[in-house]
């Protein structure tokens, strides 16, 4: 099977573990990652007023390749999936930031008129390939090194889950899917009341003591629980936990397991 | 632009409804950097319901806001807190030397981990 696949800028540089390790992954269950062609950024941020239109465009332009190549788009970033799927919510409503980015689009020959893009493509985070294109069953059975001593804290932050009523991920008080890619890959997940916390992300650059603080809370929660690493599929929670965190608990990409459990990574 | 023209188009801009808030806090009392914030969220949209825009452009939590949603989560009445402190950031960054993240001060804020998701994120969300 092939999936659309968006790997965004920081998957493309200081976080290469997360990519590499994703395709490869799927490549071992049976789905092949296709790279839509001349992808950029997609911001990073949603831009949340209303009046957002030019900082929307390149996810636009993501939705719209992934629209012409099977109508998925599979991403791994949590904060690319975030932005794709609220900018792709803009685009279904219709409203006038869609009518507008539309008319730029059409207007510098992106677009033909008539082709406009109305929020086709399904945004898909690679959990979710995992789960319902995969299988935990099937996962489970592709393990050839279960990660048995191994108690993880599920770290799902901010992005994979608000605002619910957009990113319909799971269940945004009591998420269940890190949980159950953690049992498939042979490892315990640990249960702790901060998984769901922010870490901090882009306030880290300028306000570094704001986010140490924050990070300490969500660490001790999650060390008093037992865990002795958490499990993220976002670059900036993985880099608060490492740079502005206790220096104890470590944060390890999704894919890092799972290329781990299935045998294909040291 | 007097202040009721500005108080209407940074409503606007925030595309949420202020005047549906029942001041429970809910956000406040959710939000991760409330011990930062000189003005809680909760008193974002009361203050822009009031339009006492000053208050809320000279404040220090635009910069500290993290738009993680939890405020917007927490609403029971579907007000989007996090969307007012946006409105009122990019009143505060659009104009000509509005911009809070300098590009020369960049490199020094730099280290060999940090991901770009991180330098593009500030760089959208304190400039323009």
């Amino acid at each position: 099977m092939k999936l659309s696949y968006y790997p965004g800028c920081t998957l493309r540089t200081q976080a290469k573990d997360l990519d590499k390790w994703g395709r490869l992954s799927l490549e071992k269950l049976g789905v092949q990652l296709e790279e839509i062609e001349n992808w950029q950024c997609c911001g990073a941020v949603y831009p949340q007023a209303t009046d957002e239109i030019a900082k929307k465009l390149s996810a636009i332009r993501a939705l719209d390749a992934a629209k012409k190549n099977g109508g998925k788009l599979v991403t791994l970033c949590s904060a690319c999936f975030n932005v794709l799927k609220r900018v792709n919510a803009d685009m279904k409503e219709g409203g006038d930031v869609a009518k507008r980015a539309n008319n730029y689009l059409v207007a510098t020959g992106y677009l033909s008129g008539g082709d406009e893009y109305k929020g086709e493509t399904e945004v898909i985070h690679y959990l979710e390939v995992l789960r319902d294109y995969v299988g935990w069953d099937k996962l489970k059975a592709a393990v050839v090194n279960p990660l048995k001593d191994m108690k993880l804290g599920a770290y799902y932050g901010c992005l994979l889950l608000r605002p619910n009523s957009v990113m319909r991920f799971d269940n945004p008080e009591n998420p269940q899917i890190l949980e159950d890619f953690i049992r498939a890959i042979g490892a315990t997940p640990v249960s702790y009341a901060l998984r769901n916390e922010c870490c901090g992300n882009y306030v880290a650059l300028k306000t570094p003591d704001a986010v140490k603080a924050q990070v300490d809370k969500i660490e001790r929660n999650a060390e008093q629980a037992g865990a002795t690493a958490l499990v993220t599929a976002c670059p900036s929670c993985r880099y608060n936990l490492k740079v502005n965190g206790n220096g104890r608990l470590e944060g390890v990409y999704i894919t890092e397991l799972l290329a781990t459990a299935l045998g294909i990574k040291e | 632009m007097d202040n009721t023209e500005l108080t209407n188009r940074l409503k606007e801009l925030s595309g949420t409804n202020v005047r549906q808030c029942m001041k429970c806090g809910k956000c406040s009392g959710r939000c991760p950097m409330f011990d930062k914030m000189d003005v809680k969220p909760h008193q974002f949209v009361s203050y822009l319901a009031d339009g006492k825009i000053e208050k809320l452009q000279n404040s220090k939590s635009l910069w500290y806001c993290l738009s993680c949603m939890e405020c917007v989560e927490r609403c029971p009445r579907g007000v989007a807190p996090a969307a007012v402190i946006e409105a009122i950031r990019e009143s505060v960054v659009r104009p000509q030397g509005g911009n809070r993240l300098q590009p020369e001060e960049v490199p020094a804020l730099l280290n060999d981990e940090v991901p770009q998701q991180l330098i593009v994120g500030a760089y959208r969300k304190y400039n323009h």
